[in-house]
């Protein structure tokens, strides 16, 4: 039952857009950095493409992805009309404008200041302001993802929760309480400085603050691409979901251990201490779990629908997977760049190998793989398994959907694999430049090359992604049946109240993140002269 | 009851053994990382920086441990060294540190101005650089030569041109520089 299907459709063409422009100055970037286009005399233009990229790849196309599919799963899981649709308009038009606001300044280079902001760095105020309506919006959309749910649950007493809309829901909390830090950061500190109400920052909190944000972030990025791995995969390739209960679990603990663990990310900072740089370390460690749980549950429903298929043996039911479908192949390629994704992830979270590579190319290259492969790939299969009921119009061209899965995935082996080299080389990331002349670079100029090429790759697969959902639009017209979610082998008929609402694990999440956060952010916050001159980007 | 029935709930004690010994690898593999890292710490004491120390960085030139006259490498009576840079857009003071082979180092390190990053290529150190706080980092080189020490945080336009310098040199060699006393560089080498 998709009704609002403009509304969900807004939200997907917009964040394809801006993912396709986003992606094209990536790619533009990779070459100019490169041996092989070395001619931008003007480092300038390279940090307002990579602060636009990163801004957009960051927190406007993601949210958006979450937001449309969140809507798309609250009609059609739930079975109900989607309450408050003006509302949703009205976050969708907050982001439009929080974008184009944001965007402005960054194309005149007055806020290079990339999508992590670096205080004391201070951009154009509009940009910030820019990125607080887009985050605005996006809370619009976690308060309705939470209302409908209420109404559902008035409607139903005491049934289980659909585990589409029990993990949209979790996912929506985590987002709502993760951008508090980053909030926090742009309300007391930059916005103020920006609009030159105040000329000094303290950076060291800022960053601290940012830490809040800028991991959990990455768990609402995840979230769309879980979902899809629980209840469409199983689905689309004609299996069942192994657990149920697993799932559940799985969403859960993303919900409340990915919360406070963002000091990983200040493991190099002086001004954060020994002993909760350790605690973040170990959260990070345990973070692990629901991947792992996922896997597993992922795998064995897999191999539920290669038994069922005829599949035999050990490993032979490989085989009897059906790798023509797109969305098996999209699992596939998803679950190859999380694992190494994943462990590169495990090496970041170690203090004592991060050493090794903090702040490289290596980081570049995990976040890559993670985010662009993992997670991005899983928003094509979302897109294209959605788009028939949205558009009420058939996608036929599966071999040219099979081809752009299979330039994403290379293209990002492409991309990522020599920048995991170069790394541990040593080589810095977020230059506009390298001199490929000195003797000690030299030997990097291969692997930045393979890159680049790579970034060419992952373009062509973006510009046929967004081909493919455009012709799309004019197909055939077909009855694409109601929206489904895959069954679990054992259907829960009554699941326990701590599986079935969020109340007892949002409060832990926030409980664990005053622990983890609390005291180093009122020992910075009270701490004096640790302020510093803001420095303006662009005022000469 | 049926077959189907009993057959279900069969199937689901299966699932629920499977799914908990797959849950218990999964947390082992988890403690037992955690628990390498906690043993790294504590037994190889490769921890961060314990203490926070702060610094005003619009005052570093006029006095404190961050005045010009204080920057570059110092032998220290017990025979470790000391060194002292600072960072700012675009470059490190001094802008090539030089240091003695196989013997403890301390580097003290700050921002002038907005967050830079001190990273030696080849070698572990690698450090944020915060403007307001000072960072610390131990470290010890194995091997003579030359090293590459790019700035490697984001700290606006200039960044990409912001490489220092480390020069490695023999203990005696450096012993001998340090005769005079002083702050040493690879300045007059």
């Amino acid at each position: 039952m998709l009704v609002n299907r403009k509304l969900i459709l807004a939200h997907f063409w917009l964040a394809f857009v801006v993912f396709g422009i986003a992606l094209t100055l990536g790619a533009w970037q990779m070459f100019i950095r490169s041996p092989i286009g070395t001619w931008l005399s003007n480092p300038e233009l390279y940090y307002r493409s990579l602060t636009a990229h990163g801004t957009v790849m960051g927190y406007v196309f993601p949210t958006l992805v979450a937001m449309g599919f969140g809507y798309a799963i609250s009609e059609s899981a739930l079975q109900q009309r989607l309450v408050g649709v003006r509302w949703a308009w009205a976050g969708f038009w907050l982001i439009v404008i929080g974008s184009v606001m944001a965007v402005i300044p960054i194309a005149l280079g007055r806020a290079s200041v990339l999508y992590t902001f670096y205080p004391p760095l201070i951009g154009n105020v509009f940009y910030y302001l820019g990125v607080v309506l887009v985050v605005v919006g996006s809370w619009i959309w976690v308060a309705l993802m939470s209302i409908n749910l209420r109404v559902w649950r008035k409607a139903n007493p005491g049934a289980p929760v659909p585990l589409a809309m029990f993990a949209n829901v979790a996912g929506s909390y985590l987002w709502a309480w993760t951008a508090v830090g980053a909030a926090l950061e742009l309300l007391l500190q930059i916005i103020p400085a920006a609009a030159g109400l105040k000329a000094t920052i303290d950076a060291g909190l800022a960053r601290v603050f940012f830490s809040w944000t800028l991991h959990a972030i990455v768990y609402f990025w995840l979230m769309p691409t879980y979902i899809a791995y629980y209840t469409i995969v199983p689905r689309a390739i004609g299996g069942r979901v192994y657990s149920d209960s697993m799932a559940r679990i799985s969403f859960i603990l993303f919900l409340v251990v990915a919360m406070p663990i963002g000091m990983h990310h200040t493991f190099a900072d002086p001004q954060v201490g020994a002993g909760f740089k350790f605690i973040h370390s170990a959260f990070t460690a345990l973070v692990a779990l629901p991947t792992l749980l996922t896997v597993f549950t992922i795998c064995a429903s897999v191999e539920i629908a290669a038994r069922l298929r005829g599949g035999r043996g050990m490993f032979g039911w490989i085989k009897a997977l059906p790798w023509d479908n797109p969305m098996m192949l999209a699992l596939a390629f998803s679950f190859v760049m999380l694992g190494f994704g994943g462990a590169g992830g495990l090496i970041n979270m170690s203090y004592q190998l991060d050493a090794s590579i903090h702040n490289t190319q290596w980081i570049t290259g995990h976040f890559h793989l993670i985010f662009g492969g993992a997670i991005v790939i899983m928003y094509f299969a979302i897109a294209y398994d959605l788009w028939p009921h949205l558009t009420g119009r058939e996608l036929i061209d599966l071999r040219l959907i099979r081809t752009q899965l299979w330039l994403w995935f290379i293209g990002m082996i492409v991309t990522t694999f020599p920048w995991h080299w170069v790394g541990i080389l040593g080589m810095p990331r977020r230059m506009a430049y390298f001199d490929f002349g000195d003797p000690a670079i030299a030997p990097q100029a291969l692997s930045v090359t393979f890159s680049a090429i790579g970034g060419f790759i992952l373009l062509a697969s973006g510009i046929m992604f967004i081909v493919i959902l455009a012709r799309g639009m004019r197909a055939l017209q077909v009855d694409a049946g109601p929206y489904r979610f895959a069954l679990a082998v054992h259907e829960p008929k009554t699941v326990p109240v701590a599986l079935n609402t969020h109340a007892l694990w949002v409060a832990l999440m926030i409980a664990l993140t005053l622990t983890n956060y609390g005291y180093p952010i009122l020992n910075l916050a009270l701490s004096s002269g640790t302020s510093v001159p803001a420095v303006y980007v662009g005022a000469q | 009851m049926t077959a189907q029935d009993t057959h279900g709930s069969a199937s689901a004690e299966v699932a629920a053994r499977v799914e908990r010994r797959w849950a218990t690898i999964a947390v082992i593999i988890i403690v037992v990382m955690a628990g390498l890292a906690a043993f790294a710490g504590i037994h190889r004491a490769t921890m961060p920086q314990p203490r926070v120390e702060i610094t005003d960085p619009s005052r570093l030139h006029l006095s404190g441990e961050f005045v010009e006259s204080n920057l570059g490498s110092v032998l220290e009576a017990n025979g470790n060294v000391t060194v002292h840079a600072i960072g700012q857009q675009y470059s490190f003071t001094p802008a090539c540190i030089v240091v003695p082979v196989d013997t403890p180092i301390t580097l003290r390190a700050t921002s002038a101005d907005v967050v830079h990053g001190i990273l030696i290529q080849s070698t572990n150190v690698n450090t944020m650089l915060v403007p307001g706080y000072i960072s610390e980092q131990l470290m010890r080189f194995s091997k003579t030569g030359d090293y590459l020490m790019p700035c490697q945080e984001f700290c606006s336009f200039g960044h990409e041109g912001m490489w220092g310098k480390v020069k490695v040199i023999d203990k005696t060699d450096f012993a001998n520089r340090a005769k005079g006393g002083g702050r040493l560089s690879c300045v007059g080498q």
